[in-house]
């Protein structure tokens, strides 16, 4: 199985922090008003942050 | 796998409208993979709303969609199903729409038991207009038109659509993600009236008023209120208390009103 890759669409994205939160590893941090991607190698798939992210902007493939 | 949700949006309309954070976003995610779980046809599906923040999802899916007159979804959708009864007719709504202006439409196809999925997205006021309280702000809560603190008592949706005679009701909250799929699609395989009630956040209206220092705070409240029907089962009415019951409240089978309609054209031809 390949490692999981973790994409944020910035212009999506209006930094609610959700996926931040509720990551279980913390892969994400908040920079200003954007969610960036800042672990992915900790990401475990369980793909909660692309299921609750209210604006279609995560992606984990 | 990341789940391919353009295949059911209109092109070239995200970012969407609602406020960062607003739980309208996560229940249409919700909404689209049911659809897809359940394998409905594009072309054979129905998706109507009427005013409001939440009824402003039809306009993203890519469906035959009608965005109708506030708390009238009910009433399209009837007429909708009773021309095409093969059709798969749902109905996406917010509170105030589903169940203030629009509460007579929602018991009435409650009561008649018309094969259709009724979303109805319940973030505890009406949030497009400002953060008038509807029949589901929580006694006490604030409103912009309550600004002392909400008297009335709230309308439990399950219960209501219960009451009125839906044959299977639900409920769940935005924090709950894959529960608002498993609970759609099980709702669109019912045959007759299927109301979901999802606990959603408005962060805007409802949650600066009400002390929600922010949208993750929401969330971590409707993650600590709800309590599956079958936890709840071994619990004392004290450790209730404050919390909402969720997953599937109930299921019978009664004749549909579809169906019963064939029996008035027989008759009416004489068989
Ligand atoms: C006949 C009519 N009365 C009032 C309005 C104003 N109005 C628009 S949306 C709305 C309330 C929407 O609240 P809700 O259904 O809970 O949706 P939300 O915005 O909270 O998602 C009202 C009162 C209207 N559009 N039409
Ligand atoms: S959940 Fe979505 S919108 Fe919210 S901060 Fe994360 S990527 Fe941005
Ligand atoms: S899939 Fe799970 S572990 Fe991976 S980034 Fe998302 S929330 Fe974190
Ligand atoms: S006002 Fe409330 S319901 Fe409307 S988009 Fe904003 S957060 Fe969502
Ligand atoms: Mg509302």
């Amino acid at each position: 199985m390949s490692s999981p890759k973790v994409e944020i669409i910035e212009n999506y994205c209006k930094g609610c922090s959700i996926c931040v939160e509720f990551c279980p590893t913390n892969v994400f941090k908040m920079e200003g008003f954007v969610a960036k991607v800042v672990r992915p190698e900790a990401c475990t798939k369980c793909m909660l942050c692309e299921l609750r992210c209210p604006d279609f902007a995560v992606k984990v493939h | 796998m990341a789940f391919d949700y353009e295949q059911y949006l209109r092109p070239g309309k995200l970012p969407h409208i609602w406020c960062p954070g607003c739980g309208h976003g996560i229940v249409m995610k919700g909404l689209l993979r049911a659809i897809d779980t359940c394998g409905l046809e594009k072309n054979n599906t129905a998706i109507v709303s009427g005013i409001g923040c939440a009824s402003r999802l039809p306009g993203y899916v890519d469906f035959n969609t009608l965005h109708t007159a506030h708390g009238r979804a009910a009433a399209f959708a009837t007429g909708i199903k009773m021309a095409k009864p093969e059709m798969d007719v749902l109905v996406v709504g917010g509170d105030g729409d589903g169940v203030a202006i629009g509460g007579n439409h929602f018991i009435h196809a409650c009561r008649r038991n018309i094969d259709m999925t009724y979303v109805l997205l319940n973030n505890y006021i009406y949030g497009m207009t400002g953060g008038q309280f509807s029949p589901c702000t929580p006694t006490w809560a604030k409103a912009s038109t309550t600004p002392y603190g909400n008297p009335d008592p709230i309308f439990d949706v399950p219960k209501l659509a219960i009451g009125a005679g839906a044959t299977f009701v639900a409920r769940t909250t935005a924090f709950h993600a894959t529960q608002i799929d498993k609970l759609i699609a099980a709702g669109l395989r019912h045959k007759g009236m299927a109301v979901i009630e999802v606990l959603d956040d408005c962060p805007t209206a409802y949650g600066r008023r009400n002390k929600f220092r922010s949208v993750v705070d929401m969330m971590k409240r409707l993650k600590e209120i709800a309590v599956p029907v079958k936890a709840a089962a071994h619990m004392t009415p004290e450790q209730l208390e404050g919390k909402v019951l969720t997953g599937i409240l109930h299921q019978e089978e009664r004749p549909e009103y579809c169906e019963q309609y064939q029996q008035v054209i027989a008759r009416a031809q004489g068989a």
